[in-house]
């Protein structure tokens, strides 16, 4: 069944790439810092610069999330109910993940205990790093292609047929590790960029000493992933970006040029995003070899033309504004902090009662 | 043994257990965030205008309440906007095409909104100028507002399809007028009914708190008496403290007594739009078996209801006449159709809103599941109705008594009989939330749509009892803990009491230190 998606659903399918690619570059730093606290901060006074590196912004770039998944539920339904359900232990675990470390921002300075603070900040650690290592799991899924097949009866219900250990496969656990090491030193990067003094000095060291590894890890899983899963020659020149964007961002640290080493990260997590869409179209990410005759693919997942129309209208017209006031987000806390920042722990006036 | 076990288990069954126990839960955090957004706004606008220190000291001490609260609605929505997918992948590929739109609308245009300014309102104090920082809690209380909006448009769906068109090609329920989703008659009466219970809500934990704070300040009051001309203590400075709670306190109770009206005429609306398109429902709210009314008489409501509700003759009942033919229809001796009359109609093939464009075209799919002669299950409905209402008027009855005590410039009686009625004004709002909510959606049982997809057809089918059942132990667990550090949070601030404030420096310098840093 051979059909030809609809300018819409390109449209919908691209914006569903711009919320994930998105999410991943902003919340990506966030992970990155959120692992690095127990490591970085070697007093409560360091944590805290870390944690109000991105405590104005995390929620707002979680919310790329948030979006992505609504726009996936109403763009393409039927990608969303395979999907979800498909990745149901996993996605179960990025939900705890999240709870824990969004709770783990929130509350660490509501109590003036240390051991209060550190058990929150080994939470936001331990939250951060299953997040993108679930993801990096996840989205190595969707390159290899998850075989689906039709329900009984049904045509039009698709369902997820290679069993919850077939996720691990050992090209799937790499690209966990490799999202995790792309998000430590993107968020390390980050760190470095809006932190002054000792904190920044640490951060700068440990995002040197994790590049090369990164650059390493990534190289392997864009070859792995271009030999065995590829796009042909664009996905090629995207591997060759994504590479740049790391050694570049490699270098530019080792040169004290932390806005441009931030641009590396982001370019090659971008890019390392674009590749892997690029290989989920028209399939979804789905391996539909079971399904040829009615698959489950970008015209066939895709909601009616009525409700993309309306969602394109409202997206056309919000997208901007949403864009305008986060960047505007960005420029107010746009100062780096350092421990002289940090005002002192003002614990409380004597309770009534 | 323990497997086999867990494999005979229902998947439906736990998910339905699932989706009850995370959004009961959710729902907790959700009414007190959509109200006290709209309250510490209110606080810091007067405090702006007025530059009386007194709201700026309420503007901290609830704002850092209302923050400990919405973290945790934050964490817990997402586990809400994932589930459908996890869990229910059938049903969000049945009616994806509508109700994904509202949940897509949601993120875009309210959650960006709340979460990015309330990142600039708590950290923003002194980078903005004052009066663009008060703009920023306006911004988060309109954008959380508009959240409830959307979902309850997605879920006014679920009680009325409404705006939807049946697509055999695809076999699923399709948009056919968007309009039409977004002027649902349940939602129109849906809506203000849920912001204002959640006025009704966040009022109650203002008015309570600070009625509590004024209860101590009694005592404090008459031990100065006594300590006076003993040694006299040094002047204080002239304390705001009670006038702050005072008019915290007054201002509350107010807006609970005008939410407890509005709650009561958006409710009384509700019910006659629901006895029009889930009359079953209606008639399990007050487990009424055998048709009553419309013969010159009324049918009456129940206030309670002792013996089995199986439609045998009850022990003893509390009965107002006519009371629910008013209710169901608008007016005294209208005619309110019963469920053993219900079940035969359906039985018959009536449909549940005969006038609905999907129940009609999905009808013989529908049927194909054979549960269309079941009935919620009638106690839940009975009481939960019934707990939602009486939760809800007491705490409007414990309000009227803290205004009779605030009067005249008094203080309430220091006394641990107050402090146990505070906490009760608190939580009774709070629960008669979850009783609505459980009403709302095990009254439309057996249905997911009402008329249209049965609940168990929803369910994902490539989904195992087993990993269903992880997650609901998870949730359950790792939710259970979060609670008792979320109340635990919320005690240590509410004794706290109303922080000490200065005047705010705007930051110029690179080596400023910060007025608010995590």
């Amino acid at each position: 069944m051979i059909m030809e998606p609809s300018t819409l659903q390109l449209v919908w399918f691209g914006l569903v790439a711009v919320l994930w690619i998105g999410f991943l570059v902003l919340e990506g730093f966030d992970f990155g810092v959120g692992m690095l606290i127990p490591y970085l901060g070697r007093n409560d006074k360091e944590r805290r610069v870390l944690v109000n590196t991105i405590g104005p912004l995390w929620d707002g770039n979680e919310v790329w999330l948030i979006t992505a998944g609504g726009a996936m539920f109403a763009a393409f339904p039927g990608w969303y109910a395979t999907l979800f359900s498909a990745m149901y232990l996993p996605f179960f675990l990025i939900l705890l993940a999240l709870i824990v470390r969004g709770l783990a921002f929130e509350y660490r300075a509501k109590r003036p205990e240390q051991s209060w603070k550190y058990r929150w900040d080994r939470g936001a650690s331990i939250g951060s790093f299953v997040v993108p290592f679930v993801l990096g799991v996840g989205f190595s899924n969707f390159v290899i292609g998850m075989p689906v097949a039709v329900a009984e009866g049904r045509a039009s219900v698709h369902v997820f047929t290679g069993g919850f250990w077939s996720l691990f496969s050992p090209f799937a656990l790499l690209g966990g590790v490799v999202f995790v090491a792309l998000f430590l030193f993107h968020g390390a990067i980050f760190i470095a960029l809006k932190t002054r003094g000792e904190v920044h000095e640490r951060a700068k060291l440990f995002a040197e000493r994790l590049g090369l590894g990164t650059i390493g890890g990534g190289a392997i899983w864009l070859l792995w992933s271009n030999f065995a899963y590829g796009t042909g020659a664009s996905g090629w020149i995207l591997a060759l970006v994504a590479a740049a964007g790391l050694v570049m961002a490699w270098y530019m640290v080792r040169a004290d040029r932390d806005g441009w080493a931030f641009v590396g990260t982001a370019v090659a997590t971008v890019v390392i995003g674009i590749s892997i869409f690029l290989r989920m179209y028209p399939d979804l990410g789905f391996d539909n070899s079971a399904a040829a005759a009615t698959p489950l693919n970008i015209v066939t997942a895709s909601a009616s033309p009525t409700t993309l129309t309306i969602m394109t209208w409202t997206a056309a017209f919000f997208i901007p504004i949403v864009l305008a006031y986060q960047g505007w987000t960005y420029w107010v806390f746009r100062r780096r902090l350092s421990t002289k920042n940090i005002p002192d722990d003002a614990h409380a006036p004597e309770p009534v009662a | 043994m323990l497997t086999r076990y867990i494999a005979r288990m229902d998947p439906v069954t736990i998910a339905r257990w699932q989706f009850g126990i995370t959004t009961v839960y959710h729902w907790f955090f959700v009414p007190i965030t959509l109200a006290l957004s709209f309250i510490v706004a209110i606080f810091q606008t007067l405090w702006v205008r007025s530059g009386n220190d007194k709201y700026l000291r309420l503007t901290k001490f609830y704002g850092k309440l209302f923050l400990i609260n919405f973290a945790m609605g934050v964490v817990t929505g997402i586990v809400q906007e994932f589930q459908f997918g996890m869990n229910w992948s059938e049903y969000s590929r049945f009616v994806g095409d509508i109700f994904g739109a509202p949940l897509a609308l949601e993120a875009l245009l309210a959650f960006f909104m709340e979460s990015v300014f309330l990142g600039l309102w708590i950290f923003g104090w002194d980078r903005l100028p004052q009066k663009i920082h008060a703009a920023c809690i306006w911004m988060v209380a309109i954008g959380t507002n508009l959240s409830a909006i959307f979902i309850l448009a997605a879920n006014s769906f679920m009680q009325n399809p409404q705006g939807g068109v049946y697509n055999p090609v695809t076999d699923r329920a399709e948009m056919a007028d968007f309009g039409a989703v977004l002027t649902n008659p349940v939602l129109l009466w849906a809506l203000p009914h849920t912001l204002m219970a959640s006025w009704l809500t966040a009022s109650a934990l203002v008015a309570a708190v600070s009625g509590w704070h004024l209860s101590k300040l009694n005592r404090t009051a008459a031990a100065a008496e006594e300590a006076d001309g003993a040694d006299a203590e040094p002047a204080k400075p002239k304390d705001n403290t009670e006038a702050a709670h005072r008019f915290a306190a007054t201002f509350a109770a107010i807006a609970m007594l005008v939410s407890g009206v509005g709650l009561t005429l958006t409710g009384d609306e509700s019910g006659k739009i629901m006895t029009q398109v889930q009359p079953m429902k209606m008639a399990a709210a007050e487990a009424l078996y055998e048709s009553a009314g419309g013969d010159g008489s009324g049918a009456p409501f129940s206030i309670l209801t002792i013996g089995t509700l199986d439609g045998s003759r009850p022990l003893f009942a509390i009965e107002v006449p006519n009371l629910l033919s008013f209710l169901a229809t608008g007016t005294w001796d209208g005619r309110v159709q019963g469920i053993n009359e219900l079940k035969e109609a359906h039985a018959q093939g009536q449909l549940v809103d005969p006038t609905n464009e999907l129940q009609r075209a999905y009808a013989d799919h529908m049927r194909a599941w054979g549960v269309e002669t079941a009935t919620p299950i009638i106690p839940v409905t009975y009481w939960s109705f019934r707990l939602m209402i009486g939760l809800g008027m007491a705490a409007v009855g414990v309000a009227v008594l803290l205004l009779w005590f605030l009067r005249k410039g008094k203080l309430p009686p220091n006394h641990i009989i107050w402090t146990l009625l505070m906490i009760a004004m608190t939580l009774g709002p709070l629960f008669a939330n979850s009783f609505g909510w459980i009403f709302t959606e095990m009254g439309r049982q057996p249905w997911l749509v009402s008329g249209v997809l049965p609940t168990m057809a929803g369910i994902s089918p490539g989904v195992t009892a087993t990993e269903m059942l992880i997650s609901v132990i998870g949730y359950t667990l790792v939710y259970g803990a979060l609670a008792v550090v979320e109340v635990g949070l919320m005690l240590k601030y509410i004794k706290l009491g109303l922080p000490e404030v200065e005047p705010v420096q705007q930051i110029t310098d690179d080596d400023d230190v910060l007025s608010f840093a995590y």
